[in-house]
């Protein structure tokens, strides 16, 4: 399936964990293998797929919540060891990734739709059920809130 | 590439009031090395969301066998079912004609014996009528 990708990437961007975004994109494929038969019925089987993906890790999100499980990922990485330039890069930007962790769920949804998959406006208001200015003011809000996360960040480590 | 443009999309960017086209230019632009040191802090963002779309999903799926299709299974054991029935109908023909001609061959054997016998009886006979002649040239 070509947007497994897409897939992952959206759980693994609302989930966090490489396990658990795995796991909730298997589930998704295994439906949709399931009821091969009738999806030419849906128009656009990607945005089903994605909508699909989204309502099932928030249900994830909801029932860990509820369980009051704890957040289990092994895929932290430890950002006190870079000490090439390179390594640095990196950790630049896997700080940009932790930042988008500590969205709220649909800001990181709009964000990852728009700035990562290249969604429009028409395509994420079709999955999230918003209307494109409503999506507007909350990627603004987004793309705000990560900029000056980072710049907090950037400070810091001048000072 | 400007400055002053790349400032421009940028605040439009923030605004969330950039199109696709506009922000893959931004990417583009914060990709490329030289990128102006007032704006350095924005390109991990951008060089993020680039990254970040190069993830892809490498966990094997496990082969889920195909569910077997019920209708089309019934009509091929439907079709053996009659091809049983039809070759096990001639085969048991083939047995009936098989019996059949063992049993005439039996009865004409049983004929063929009965008639040796009959001839032995003639022989007999003829004994009888050699004699009767014998005993006519006599007299």
């Amino acid at each position: 399936m070509p947007f497994k990708d897409k897939l992952y990437r959206l759980a693994k961007r609302l989930l966090v964990s490489r396990e658990e975004a795995e796991d909730a994109t298997q589930e998704i494929l295994m439906k949709l293998w399931a009821k091969n038969e009738n999806i030419g019925k849906y128009n656009n089987v990607e945005a089903f797929a994605m909508t699909m993906t989204k309502n099932f890790c928030l249900d994830r999100l909801k029932s860990r919540q509820a369980g009051n499980l704890k957040l289990v990922h092994s895929n932290y990485g430890d950002d006190n060891t870079s000490l090439q330039k390179q390594v640095e890069v990196k950790d630049s930007l896997d700080w940009v990734g932790k930042i988008m962790e500590e969205l709220p769920e649909q800001q990181k949804m709009i964000l990852q739709l728009r700035d990562v998959e290249e969604y429009d406006f028409d395509e994420i208001g079709e999955l999230l059920n918003m209307k494109p200015t409503a999506i507007r003011v909350a990627l603004s809000r987004a793309r705000k809130t990560v900029r000056e996360k980072l710049m907090q960040k950037h400070s810091y480590g001048i000072g | 590439m400007e400055l002053d443009r790349i400032e421009k999309l940028l605040e439009k960017y923030l605004e969330g009031s950039t199109s696709i086209v506009e922000e893959k230019e931004l990417r583009a632009y914060f990709a490329q090395e030289n990128v102006a040191a007032h704006l350095k802090q924005y390109a991990p963002m951008f060089q993020y969301f680039s990254i970040a779309k190069e993830e892809r999903y490498t966990k094997e799926l496990p082969l889920k066998k195909r569910n077997i299709n019920y209708k089309w299974l019934s009509i091929a054991a439907m079709a053996v079912l009659l091809f049983g029935i039809y070759f096990g109908k001639e085969y048991q023909e083939k047995k009936e004609a098989e019996y059949a001609y063992n049993e005439t061959k039996k009865a004409l054997t049983l004929l063929a014996d009965n008639f040796n016998k009959g001839t032995e009886k003639v022989a007999y006979l003829n004994e009888f009528e050699n004699t009767k002649q014998k005993i006519y040239n006599k007299n």
